[in-house]
């Protein structure tokens, strides 16, 4: 059994600031968002007022649907982040899909989330500086205690460090799952196959027929339930931190 | 010792450090199981705050998790990424 575990291959290197990597995250990122695209060019080709075509019913009910969750969690005072939230919703939900169709999903890789993560935090240190000033937002570290001031530091820093590692960790920990099992249903085919007499346990031994199906149940919840969950909970830690940045 | 290279040596102490970190995995889930059965409970008891009550226990539930992800980064770390060889 040989498995291979690895991190985003590098298709080449732009030669300037001493060398720029492409890898498969960011090709397969421009992949999803071009997909992405294409869907919002769809579903929004030829809009009437009063909703004809199904395609408008269900781009209609989407966008509602981003609207209402922006409301809930942020208040009316946010209405103008529910096209950010939209936006990182899909791109979060369809990078981490694309390992459906074995594309190397972008949010196993943590360079993705973290630059998520960091969007995150410069936006939550904005609006704390907005709502209470530089002053005021220096001085938070200080409370309750001029003691605390380290602990308070770490805690600011830990926010976007865990958003980014729960994010990774759950899709890239579902990857290295699937792989592990593909790794020990061939295993055992070739093992069960093999006692088979003869040239035909030789020839169907190395066909992997255990890893045909019994997979999918594992990708129902590791690839479908993850992905979409995690998307939701991202978009929803930025929604409540932010929220809470500005008060 | 013998025919252990140092190589090797340390390979298995990763791997055995990574099975240690996983023990992480503990602690989310017992908290985990308390949340969801909680939740439950205020269903049972209010079933029209069904969505409410949900997709606040998701979001409790993805913070609970992050000591297990920090354990499940040590591991892939030691395994993968091979720091100490």
């Amino acid at each position: 059994m040989n498995l291979e575990v690895h991190g985003a291959k590098i298709f080449f290197e732009i030669p300037i600031f001493g060398g720029i990597p492409i890898t498969e995250t960011i090709v397969n990122t421009w992949i999803v968002m071009a997909v992405i695209t294409l869907i919002c060019i769809f579903l929004t080709r030829d809009l009437k007022v009063h909703a004809e075509s199904k395609r408008q019913v269900v781009a209609e009910y989407l966008v509602g649907m981003v609207t209402d969750l922006v409301k809930n969690n942020m208040g009316e005072r946010f209405m103008g982040y529910v096209p950010y939230i939209g936006a990182l919703f899909s791109l979060s939900a369809f990078c981490s899909l694309s390992s459906l169709i074995g594309l190397y999903a972008p949010t196993s890789d943590l360079s993705t989330t973290a630059a998520w993560a960091l969007m995150t935090f410069v936006m939550i240190t904005y609006y704390k500086i907005r709502t209470n000033g530089i002053g005021g937002y220096l001085k938070g570290y200080t409370e309750p205690v001029f003691v605390m001031t380290p602990l308070n530091i770490i805690s600011e820093i830990a926010t976007p460090v865990s958003m980014a590692f729960r994010h990774f960790g759950n899709i890239a920990s579902g990857s290295v799952v699937t792989l592990l099992i593909y790794g020990a249903l061939s295993t055992l085919s070739a093992m069960v196959l093999g006692l088979l007499p003869g040239a035909l346990g030789e020839v169907l031994s190395h066909i992997p027929i255990f890893a045909v199906g019994i997979p999918a149940v594992l990708s129902i919840y590791f690839d479908l339930f993850t992905s979409v969950l995690q998307a939701f909970i991202f978009s929803m830690l930025t929604m409540s931190y932010i929220k809470s940045a500005c008060e | 010792m013998n025919g252990i290279t140092d190589n090797g040596f340390i390979l298995g102490c990763s791997a055995i450090g990574a099975g240690l970190a996983m023990i992480a995995g503990i602690g989310p889930g017992i908290g985990e199981g308390n949340a969801v059965a909680k939740a439950l409970e205020a269903i049972g008891r209010q079933p029209e705050c069904k969505g409410d009550v949900t997709s606040t226990m998701l979001l409790g539930c993805a913070i609970a998790e992050s000591t297990g992800i920090y354990g499940l980064i040590v591991a892939l770390i030691l395994l993968f990424v091979k720091p100490l060889t």
